[in-house]
């Protein structure tokens, strides 16, 4: 049979892509976070892992989800430790156990953005409560994420800081990341809470800008958690905790200092073990 | 060098020769093939054994074999994710957030289709074929292989459903492979990581590329099987 | 050399006894006897749907029978080798040659005298430049001398044939019916039905004529021919329709 002779060829060829990049195998030691999609997609970690990464050698790999899916995460034990924005439930993460501790390590904060014509008025309010009010009142097109994520649940404070019950045909609950809810929020041109530094790396904003910000519930804290490995054996309990002294520290600090677009820093930092003020 | 244009945008890509780029090309090669592979081994005689032989619970087994070609990828992620996970039943292995999950996950989802499309093909063969075989000595067991041999043309056309389908997916590589830069990123994932990030000209420029990519491994199959036609002629 | 009817002394190569085969409450295949002697060609004729063709299958194996038993006896071995060309040549995707190896790996030819005997197979029946070529781009009448070879590389000591050449033009007809004298010359038994008369004139050495799920008829070709005992047969032999004088039975719902 003439067929025998191809055999050789393909299998090879087959054998060589079916063995999973080997540029992965973990020869280098390793950890993984779970963090938050809005960090990722504002480029943190691509500017600070590396600075890690050569100080110590150990990787960082990124696990970006809702804050939400980053505590399922944490409370599976799949991951070395967490980096996410929503401190009620960093604090019963650690009080449950299954968190080392919780320290601070950079905020931000969050914008209203909205529409250039802007009709629920919203420019023109003094607090994020009676904002929220003027858009319910109005029934203007709000896009919320809707996914527990650390935006949604600090959006969520914020509707209930104003005693609105968001409800109805304009409230609407998209159950998406950060990036496709700002995308469905421009295409129909509706209001949407998002963290600026989402906002400042996203780049399809159409006909939204930034209406409101700047009032102080819209402080937006990052907290770091090593996971326990009383209650997760196989965490690398060692490399976790260097990744997160590290992140306090001086020089990760200053990494986040570092860290622009377009001349803007997406992020402050904030921990209490840095020396005297960044630049 | 920016520029809007999706299609010169994906050239320029290609041609930048970036190594981001193509460890993420090589990556997502790398996952759905050997989900196919995989998925081959394990389905062809399946549905071939399937197509020979009365068991209790046949019926069954072809409807639900036929169902599970549309089983959603981001539920056949969810359910690796569950079983992979530490907190799951074979999380000593470690393997959550590697390729090697998310081969595991592509391979349920490639498996059902190649299965139940041989399960079909060898059916049919089987009627055709049957009277001969048994008087020529051959059983049903022995006759499988001769019977997938026979099947090859219609079978490659199963085997290329599959790959597509492993290529195109997001849903479950997505939750098994999280999606980690230099790691689990594949070009589905990346796609819509720059979706979500507004960064639409690149995740269309990038779907191009998945598209040549896809488009390539079709066209060698086929040169393939037209050489090997020739060859026998 | 011509055979004869089993009541010669001899002990026959292959006997059906009490066989019957129903389907669906329909009884298809009354419960029949046959002995054929180890040698000689046997032509099967009758009507359409006489069972001709269920008769074959059952002899050489393809079906159990409802009832009865299929005995087969050959130099005090147990299965004698067999071999069945179909009215329609089933032929696998893969080249002339191939196919006579496939065959040969079947029946547990060693890899390396395959090639040899396919070739030999092949030459034997005018088809050796084909050998490279697809089977299925073959003829015709070459695809059922392919099969003829084929069945010529596994040495059967019986021969079935199912109405081989009612698909083929004249020519390849008579390729097919010297091919099945190749066999007859080598001392294989041949089962054969046909509904050419002619042929059956041309090739049988006995007849065996059935009508209605019955074996009606076993007799020497020649006294068959001229004197047939029964009236179907005789209605049969002068080109007529024949009306069943028994219709297949059909068992009352109960017996089952």
């Amino acid at each position: 049979m003439r067929h025998p002779r191809r055999w050789p060829s393909l299998a090879s060829l087959l054998l060589l892509l079916a063995t999973p990049s080997a540029q992965v195998t973990a020869d280098r030691p390793f950890i993984t976070l779970a963090s938050t999609t809005s960090t990722e997609q504002s480029g943190l970690f691509r500017h600070i892992v590396p600075q890690f990464t050569a100080r110590t050698g150990i990787e960082v790999r990124v696990v970006a989800v809702g804050t939400g899916q980053a505590f399922a995460i944490g409370r599976r034990g799949d991951a070395d430790a967490l980096l996410v924005h929503h401190r009620a439930g960093e604090d019963a993460f650690v009080a449950e156990g299954y968190g080392t501790e919780r320290r601070d390590v950079m905020y931000n904060d969050f914008v209203l953005v909205g529409p250039r014509a802007d009709p629920a008025g919203v420019a023109e309010t003094r607090s994020i409560q009676d904002a929220l009010a003027k858009i319910a009142a109005s029934e203007s097109a709000f896009a919320s994420r809707g996914d527990d994520s650390g935006t949604h649940r600090k959006e969520l404070q914020l509707w209930g800081m104003a005693q609105i019950d968001p409800a109805g045909q304009w409230y609407r609950q998209l159950g998406s990341g950060m990036g496709p809810t700002l995308n469905t929020a421009a295409g129909m041109d509706a209001y949407v809470l998002t963290d600026r530094a989402t906002w400042l790396s996203f780049g399809n904003r159409q006909n939204l800008m930034i209406l409101f910000e700047g009032e102080a519930s819209l402080f937006n804290p990052y907290g770091s958690i090593p996971l326990n490995p009383a209650r997760f054996e196989w965490v690398k309990a060692d490399l976790a905790q260097q990744w997160h002294a590290w992140l306090v520290g001086k020089e990760g600090q200053a990494a986040i200092a570092g860290h622009h677009i377009d001349g803007a820093p997406l992020f402050f930092p904030m921990s209490e073990d840095r020396a005297g003020r960044v630049e | 060098m920016n520029s809007h244009d999706p299609f010169t945008l994906a050239l320029s890509l290609i041609l930048s020769g970036d190594p981001g780029l193509f460890g993420i090309i090589g990556l997502s090669l790398q996952v759905s093939l050997s989900a196919v592979l995989v998925a081959s081994l394990i389905g062809l005689p399946l549905g071939a054994a399937i197509a020979l032989f009365r068991f209790p619970g046949r019926g069954v087994a072809i409807t639900l074999l036929n169902a599970l070609m549309g089983l959603p990828p981001v539920v056949a992620g969810l359910l690796v994710y569950l079983s992979l996970s530490r907190a799951g039943p074979l999380g000593q292995f470690g393997l959550l957030f590697t390729p090697t999950a998310m081969v595991i996950a592509q391979t349920l989802l490639v498996l059902p289709i190649i299965a139940a499309l041989t399960r079909q093909a060898i059916e049919d063969l089987w009627e055709e074929y049957r009277e001969q075989l048994q008087s020529m000595g051959s059983g049903r067991a022995r006759a499988i292989p001769t019977l997938l041999w026979d099947a090859r043309i219609t079978l490659t056309t199963a085997v290329l459903a599959g790959f597509g389908r492993a290529s195109a997916e997001v849903g479950a590589v997505l939750i098994v492979g999280g999606n980690i830069e230099g790691v689990t990123r594949v070009m589905t994932t990346a796609i819509a990581l720059e979706t979500s990030k507004g960064d639409l000209p690149l995740a269309l420029a990038l779907g191009l590329v998945l598209l040549a990519l896809v488009a390539a491994v079709n066209a060698t199959a086929y040169l393939l099987g037209q050489a090997s036609r020739r060859h026998m002629q | 050399m011509s055979g004869l009817p089993p009541m010669a002394g001899q002990h026959p190569l292959l006997e059906l006894r009490d066989v019957s085969f129903v389907r669906s409450g329909r009884v298809l295949l009354d419960r029949s006897n046959l002995a054929l002697a180890p040698q000689g060609r046997t032509v099967v004729i009758g009507p359409n749907g006489a069972g001709k063709s269920l008769l074959m299958r059952l002899a050489h194996g393809l079906l159990e029978p409802s009832t009865g038993a299929i005995v087969c006896r050959c130099n005090g071995s147990a299965a004698p080798r067999q071999a069945m060309v179909f009215q329609r040549p089933v032929l696998l995707r893969r080249s002339t040659i191939a196919n006579v190896t496939h065959a040969l790996a079947l029946s547990g030819v060693p890899r390396r005298l395959r090639r040899g005997q396919a070739e030999r197979a092949l030459a034997r029946f005018g088809l050796a430049d084909l050998a490279q070529r697809p089977a299925r781009i073959l003829s015709g009448g070459e695809q059922q001398r392919l099969a003829l070879a084929r069945a010529w590389a596994l040495e059967p000591e019986i021969l079935f044939l199912d109405e081989p050449s009612s698909a083929l033009d004249p020519a390849a007809t008579k390729a097919v019916e010297d091919a099945v004298n190749v066999f007859h010359d080598k001392g294989t038994r041949i089962v054969m039905t046909t509904h050419d008369l002619g042929q059956a004139r041309r090739l049988a050495d006995e007849v065996v004529f059935m009508c209605g799920g019955r074996i009606l008829e076993h007799s020497p070709a020649s006294s068959f021919f001229d004197a047939p005992a029964t009236g179907a047969a005789a209605t049969f032999l002068r080109g007529e329709l024949v009306l069943d004088p028994h219709e297949p039975a059909t068992l009352p719902a109960t017996r089952r």
